[in-house]
């Protein structure tokens, strides 16, 4: 019985986050994938939304960090098949798959895959090309061990025969393994809809017809195609591309009555790249709202239109094959009323987000249940989004329901916070023993070099002996070996040994990459007591004999350089150490609202001590003016209520309310606050949770020209306050006043939400009155709003869509004219209210505290966050989070989910209780420093410091991430990166170019 | 006898040293002239090292960073961006034709990318002829 303290369930962007999150507090955790590599979709898509990043680049380092962790037991290709137990003692039995591989032995190399003769479809490609019955999903795999897919293997032995390392193994059998764990987190995904229940669009029937997530693989450089967009039926370029939105989403009738909340942005994603990649390319969006709703979508999607992609309001009637294999799609230009036609030479499907296929079996496994669609059910969808309806159990990401990937990695850090309920008490590893270390500083370079034959994968490329040999003559070289595979377990006893016998004290190791196998004998030369940082590597196969097949004299010469060069440097190596920085469980949170509050009330649950500061005399922020609820119309107040209280009964938080943040000067462990009620503390942690405003109406809509023409928030205290005119006959409703103009060009993300709830609300309060909502697009993203938007309609508030801002002249009455784009008529209403629903940004308290964090900030004022898809919570300076609205305008369960994931961040280091810096920092030569500042300025992470006294720069080593950019500024020479000083890189440089003889 | 250029390349850990790797495990095969050096981040490549390797015997010298937007240090590959741009003027004063130093972004799945780079950058060398030193 394997005892840990947490379960994860899948291992996609959010199961990947929780688990870090919690291992990094020093929490055993167990994380399981049904597949055979953890990465879930997000490694399927080409880039990401909206800063066009590379997905597989920033998902590969986090897949890359779980299987090295001391923390995290991977289990993949298994499944839970039985929970029993209760939350703090769950007994938990898993069915691990055997692959019929060795992960121990199995190098990645290939060589069986070529052997298989059978040829399989490929999933993970979707369906567009084949792969073999012995196979890696994808080349970034975790854990890079192949898999031999059983129900196809034909057993000719193939693969066994070609594998020079053994790590065949066809009588593994597959186990299973009983597990104790104290909570469990659901992070089990999404699937894409099979768009053929839409049969009108042809998918399944016409070659040419795609889904999007088809579309990403074409995308992918490391797709079926390498990147290359070409139409499945004739493999040619396509000039013409549409995209088909809303297919199964927004439809109770064929599909799904959500939304799916990401299709309008991948698309405008996929359109963007193709365009930009060959501007003649016709490119059109067939939508029904775009909903660009998160940070920077709007801008995304205006660009998007600037480079000429034609986005059409309508959703398609038909589409039918042509003779040539292109698709006529017939739809009504919604605009014009107009029937039409278009032909384009591929199609592509944005399809419905549905729960993933096994929900239904986990829940029942899990004792919890799930929605009506089959999506996991939160306990309260709006105060606790990340438990589910069991204690002890919690859901991370589209497991919950449909959700882009920093609203899912902010909900994996918040149910990482909550899964700590059970477990908070328990005993955690957060340092590991090392062996004591061999003083190296007074002797000379022994370099003892390793080269790999990895099988025939250099051996049969190039003269691996010739390589060896030529290396035994290179200075300081004292030892060197010839290796089948230098990555195997029994040579990494032979190094340890070689240390030990010839007194070696640098290692260089000629084999593959640094980037996966580094850190294998990095750890090797720590068990023989050297440090990490006396190491060197160089690639010699994926960067040579992979590279230069057919060429074995040259690849054979320039192994010789490349080791060469690798002992260079390896001779200037020093020992490096990560200094340590003291955290203690003190943190500062600024703000009070509910994203502040909730954050503390987590805070001090696992005994930390919080200053909660709230400018306002009372706690509760905007949410203190709020009437309802938006989607489920429960009373604000009894919320707030119950939430004020617990924060003031707890003895670990100090509330501060009238109080703002005079001074804040500090790092990380280290902030020193004076607060403007004369107090002072010192915290090691910060939260800012500042929330956002309404901005003030422009002139043109006739606010405070008539007590009729309100905002949202003057709507909600009128409502509170039970103030409303009963009388009111005719209620207009004006969204994105201010919003996507040039000057605050993005989408506010609740206004639409807000209009419709208090539109339904007035309408249902005021029997008889006419209600009317003005809007662009009907944003209307989130779990239930959709649902939500269709009632209002039922219900009889009409929606009028405009293009040109509505007018509102305020006379003896007040007039509102609009021009409705979708009948082309103009309409004009004698309102006896207005109301406004205002651009957001972000709080006027901005500017003063991001100078004194450390931290930025947007146009906007919303902070600007250290990773828009990763690091939504946390800043580019350590020990600084962010959440709720200060980060982008937020409805209460997201403000939520962001608060827990916050404190989950903050709590890493203080639970830890420490926090390292990199080996590979930056450090100055006082003596050479002229103090000029320049290596200030261009320093990402605000690590170096100006020490007024001496007149020089300083490193805090802490903060410093070991980019290299200061030594490359600094213009005397002064500052240095360790692990990549001058004279290493120049050494390198003049060993590439040395004449050999 | 031909000439074989040599070609010196600072790739970053993150998205191009990932993408030559990439290059290795498709096996898509380009000249052997290329040695490459791993750097944290492209911007730790100073002016110094470029000439360095001119002034040693490099006949062009290939930098690489993450795509704009991508870098791993938030920012580092604007910073390399001016730093080449003014190393290529400061070749040109020296007589060295800046066309034998290349900026390029490659990410971790631009294997295709990378191979290709290289290839072009040896037959433009080869065209361009060894430096006169």
């Amino acid at each position: 019985m394997l005892k840990r303290d947490v379960l994860v369930i899948g291992g996609g962007i959010s199961g990947v986050q929780a688990a870090l999150d919690l291992a990094d507090k020093g929490y055993k955790v167990c994380l399981v994938d049904k597949q055979p590599s953890i990465g879930g979709k997000m490694v399927k898509l080409d880039k990401t939304f909206p800063t066009n990043d590379c997905s597989i680049c920033i998902s590969s380092p986090k897949m890359v960090e779980v299987s090295r962790h001391k923390n995290i037991d991977l289990l993949t290709y298994s499944e839970v098949k039985r929970v029993d137990g209760d939350a703090g003692d769950f007994r938990v039995r898993i069915w691990k798959r055997t692959k019929y591989v060795d992960p121990q032995k199995c190098t990645g190399c290939a060589d069986c895959e070529k052997a298989c003769p059978v040829e399989v479809v490929n999933q993970f490609n979707e369906r567009l090309s084949k792969r073999k019955a012995i196979y890696i999903e994808f080349p970034q795999a975790v854990p890079l061990t192949y898999t031999i897919d059983y129900k196809n293997c034909i057993g000719c032995g193939a693969c066994d025969r070609v594998c020079e390392a053994n790590a065949i193994s066809f009588l593994e059998r597959s186990q299973e393994i009983n597990l104790e764990v104290g909570s469990i987190i659901v992070a089990s995904g999404f699937e894409q809809l099979e768009p053929s229940i839409r049969g009108e669009y042809g998918y399944g029937v016409y070659e040419n017809v795609i889904t999007s997530l088809q579309y990403e693989r074409l995308l992918s450089s490391s797709g079926p195609t390498q990147g290359k967009v070409l139409r499945p039926s004739d493999g040619k370029p396509p000039k013409k591309v549409a995209w088909i939105q809303c297919v199964g989403s927004r439809c109770q009738e064929q599909g799904y009555p959500y939304c799916s909340r990401v299709c309008c942005m991948y698309a405008t994603k996929e359109a963007s790249i193709t365009k930009e990649e060959d501007p003649t390319k016709k490119i059109y969006v067939f939508y029904m709202d775009i909903r660009a709703y998160g940070k920077d979508f709007q801008q995304y999607y205006d660009k998007a239109k600037k480079i000429g992609i034609k986005y059409i309001r309508s959703r398609p009637a038909k589409v039918y094959e042509n003779l040539d294999r292109s698709l006529k799609v017939k739809y009504e230009d919604t605009q014009t009323g107009e029937i039409k036609d278009l032909d384009v030479d591929l199609l592509v499907l944005s399809s419905a987000i549905i729960p993933s296929r096994d929900n239904l079996k986990l829940a029942k496994v899990l004792r919890i249940e799930v929605d009506e669609h089959g999506f996991i059910k939160s306990k309260d969808l709006l105060l606790d989004p990340t438990s589910s309806t069991r204690e002890g159990i919690y859901i991370a990401g589209c497991a919950q329901g449909p959700k882009d990937i920093p609203d899912s990695v902010a909900q994996a850090s918040g149910a990482a916070a909550m899964a700590l309920g059970p477990i908070k008490d328990r005993k955690r590893m957060t340092r590991v023993e090392k062996r004591k270390e061999i003083d190296v500083s007074k002797a000379e370079p022994r370099i003892g070099v390793f080269v790999c034959n990895c099988g025939k994968n250099i051996g049969g490329f190039l003269d691996v002996g010739g390589v060896a040999e030529s290396a035994k003559k290179l200075p300081n070289v004292e030892w060197v070996e010839e290796d089948m595979f230098t990555c195997s377990e029994d040579t990494q006893k032979r190094i340890k040994q070689a240390i030990a016998e010839h007194n070696l004290n640098r290692i260089v190791v000629a084999a593959c990459s640094p980037r996966t196998h580094a850190p294998l004998f990095q750890d090797t030369m720590e068990e023989a007591g050297l440090n990490r940082y006396l190491f060197e590597m160089a690639n010699i196969r994926n960067q040579c004999s992979w590279v230069h097949s057919k060429e074995k004299d040259k690849a054979t010469g320039k192994a010789k350089d490349l080791v060469r060069m690798a002992v260079a440097k390896a001779s200037l190596l020093t020992p490096l150490q990560e200094s340590e920085i003291t955290v203690r469980r003190q943190a500062l949170i600024i703000g009070g609202g509910i994203a502040g509050m909730k954050a503390a009330l987590i805070l001090a649950d696992i005994g930390v001590r919080v200053y909660l500061v709230e400018r306002e005399p009372k706690l509760g922020g905007k949410l203190r003016d709020i009437y309802k609820l938006f989607p489920s119309d429960i009373e604000a107040e009894k919320v707030l209520h119950k939430m004020i209280g617990e924060v003031k009964e707890d003895k670990n938080i100090r509330v501060y309310t009238g109080c703002q943040v005079k001074e804040i000067d500090g790092y990380i462990g280290n902030w020193e606050v004076e607060f403007t009620n004369g107090r002072h503390a010192v915290v090691s942690t910060v939260i800012i949770a500042t929330g956002s405003q309404e901005i003030e109406p422009p002139a043109s809509y006739g606010y405070k020209k008539s007590g009729q023409i309100m905002t949202q928030l003057e709507l909600e205290r009128t409502l509170k306050e039970g103030k409303i005119d009963k009388k009111a006959k005719n209620i207009v409703f004006i969204n994105c006043v201010g919003s996507m103009t040039e000057e605050r060009p993005w989408c506010c993300r609740i206004g639409c939400g807000n209009s419709l709830k208090n539109a339904k609300l007035l309408k249902e309060k005021i029997p008889g009155a006419n209600v009317w909502v003005l809007y662009k697009d009907m944003r209307a993203f989130g779990k239930e709003e959709e649902e939500y938007y269709r009632s209002a309609q039922q219900l009889g508030v009409v929606f009028i869509r405009y293009d040109q801002d509505p007018k509102v002249t305020v006379g003896n009455k007040v007039n509102v004219e609009v021009l409705d784009s979708l009948l082309g008529e103009s309409l004009e209403i004698d309102a006896n209210l207005v109301v406004l629903t205002c651009q957001l940004e972000g709080d006027s308290s901005v500017g003063n505290l991001k100078r004194m964090l450390k931290v930025a900030a947007d146009s906007g004022n919303f902070y600007q966050e250290a990773h828009v898809k990763l690091r939504p919570l946390d800043f580019a300076t350590d020990g600084v989070y962010v959440c709720g609205s200060a980060h982008y305008p937020k409805n209460l369960s997201d403000a939520i989910s962001q608060a827990e994931g916050a404190a989950s961040r903050a709590a890493i280091p203080m639970l830890k209780g420490f926090t390292k810096s990199e080996g590979i920092v930056a450090s100055v030569d006082e003596d050479l420093c002229s103090g000029c500042k320049l290596c200030i300025a261009v320093c990402p992470y605000s690590a170096i410091e100006f020490d007024e006294e001496k007149k020089v720069a300083r490193i805090n080593e802490v903060l410093c991430k070991g980019c290299g950019s200061c030594p490359s500024a600094c213009p005397s020479g002064a500052l240095q990166q360790k692990g990549y000083t001058d004279k290493q890189i120049s050494s390198m440089v003049e060993a590439a170019f040395e004449e050999v003889s | 006898m031909v000439f074989e250029p040599k070609i010196l390349a600072f790739l970053c850990n993150w998205c191009s040293y990932a993408g030559a790797d990439l290059a290795g495990v498709s096996r898509f095969q380009y000249p052997p002239n290329v040695l490459p050096i791993r750097v944290m981040c492209s911007s730790r490549v100073s002016p110094e090292h470029i000439f360095q390797a001119f002034d040693q015997g490099a006949d062009g010298v290939f930098v690489a960073g993450c795509h704009p937007g991508d870098c791993h240090y938030i920012n580092g590959n604007y910073k390399t961006l001016r730093k080449v741009k003014l190393t290529k003027k400061m070749l040109e004063q020296i007589g060295i034709n800046p066309k034998r130093l290349r900026l390029e972004w490659i990410s971790s799945v631009e294997g295709v990318k990378f191979a290709e780079v290289v290839r072009e950058m040896t037959e433009e060398l080869k065209e361009l002829g060894p430096i006169e030193r």
